[in-house]
């Protein structure tokens, strides 16, 4: 297998240049994917049978939580990539996708509380799904922690990554809680084998806002491992050649 | 890869190999405080009296009895296969529904009544529009008893 196309990635004055130059579209992609898939799920979607429309924060919902654990395992394999080729870029990525997932994680915990107290009666249970999504937000917490609380950069990458390592295990926990243990929390509706369980007059806003959130976190990504990418490499010959041109300034 | 790769990446697989068993152990000296117990699990005598844990399963059909001029109100959690009967004073969520699913969180007393001091309703993951719900099924699941109005 050729990898060569990967290894370019690693170069910052590639990956640099890769990144201005997608973000912006992906960004434009993420935002008519949202005010698609917002006026389809608010608007265009049924109310449910059973809980009417409170079922709508779903399509908040789901996304958010799906992304918080995607973007864990980008979060993961960057870091592992780091640690591993010692690939600066890698650990860049990682850093990159620490707040992006943080937030993910916040949306879905804060939109799972407003959605359960109209329907469950209670904002928060001590429940496995809702603990160990929980853990999810801790361990992006502490990554973000960790990474600032070291001075020296490369052992505030080789740290950190072990920490993100290490949380991965978590996340098959979450996804499967639901299966693995009595919960209050219902079973995955659109990411179980057999087909979704909601009609598709409802299920196409959900897969809109699914694209949505995913061109955005890709977007947010990219804008945010090209800045840590700019701050590292201050002072390097390449970004001096870079910025002499005016149509390459960030 | 050259040889201090390989290294690095065995010590990565290493520590999650570490860290996945630790925790699969963790886990398993924990399964029985995680998650609701389903009547058939509290009959079998897992379950002290006095002892607080989470109740969970169907309220039976035609169980539940409120007592008027008061916020009590009994029921009986089931699996189907066997049944607790319950008692809690208090407000209950919407979604409450007989045929539906409930999880109450309370002690056994010794009569083998369990007294919940929270109630929460658990909804299932099938959504659909109210007429396709309603010409679905009869006489199954909670269909029978459409939402009121609530929300």
């Amino acid at each position: 297998m050729n990898w060569v196309w990967l290894h370019r990635f690693g170069s910052p004055p590639y990956f640099y240049r890769f990144a201005g130059r997608w973000a912006p579209w992906l960004l434009g992609i993420a935002v008519v994917l949202l005010l698609v898939g917002l006026y389809g799920g608010l608007v265009v979607a049924p109310v449910d049978y059973y809980q009417s429309d409170v079922y709508r924060i779903i399509f908040v919902h789901v996304p958010a939580s799906y992304l918080a654990l995607m973007t864990y395992v980008w979060m993961a394999i960057a870091a592992a990539v780091g640690l591993i080729w010692r690939i600066k870029v890698a650990h860049a990525v990682a850093a990159a996708c620490a707040p992006a997932g943080a937030s993910f994680t916040a949306v879905s915990l804060a939109t799972g509380m407003i959605w359960g107290h109209p329907t469950w009666g209670t904002y928060w249970a001590w429940d496995p799904r809702l603990v160990s999504q929980l853990f999810v937000l801790f361990f992006f917490l502490g990554y973000i922690g960790l990474r600032g609380a070291i001075e020296d950069r490369d052992r505030a990458d080789r740290s950190s990554a072990v920490l993100a390592i290490v949380g991965i295990v978590n996340v098959p926990i979450v996804h499967y809680s639901v299966y693995w243990w009595n919960s209050l929390h219902q079973l995955p509706t659109l990411m179980r084998s057999g087909g979704p369980k909601m009609p598709m007059s409802m299920a196409w806003p959900l897969l809109v806002m699914l694209g949505a959130y995913t061109f955005y976190f890709f977007a947010i990504m990219l804008m945010r491992a090209r800045a840590e990418v700019l701050r590292r490499e201050r002072g390097g010959a390449w970004l001096r050649e870079v910025l002499a041109t005016p149509e390459a300034r960030p | 890869m050259t040889p201090t790769r390989r290294r690095r990446l065995y010590m990565v697989l290493g520590i999650l190999a570490g860290v996945a068993v630790a925790v699969a152990f963790a886990l398993q000296s924990f399964k029985s405080s995680i998650g609701y117990k389903p009547p058939t699990e509290v009959v079998a005598g897992t379950m002290a009296v006095g002892k607080r844990f989470q109740l969970g399963g169907m309220v039976k059909k035609g169980s539940v009895q409120r007592i008027p001029g008061t916020l009590e109100i009994h029921f009986v959690v089931t699996d189907f296969q066997n049944e607790i009967p319950a008692v809690y004073t208090g407000v209950l969520p919407d979604l409450f529904k007989e045929n539906s699913g409930v999880q109450a969180n309370g002690r056994l007393n010794d009569k083998g009544v369990f007294i919940a001091d929270e109630v929460l309703a658990k909804h299932d993951e099938n959504y659909m529009p109210p007429a396709m719900g309603k010409s679905l099924k009869k006489g199954e699941s909670r269909l029978d008893s459409p939402p009121q109005g609530s929300q």
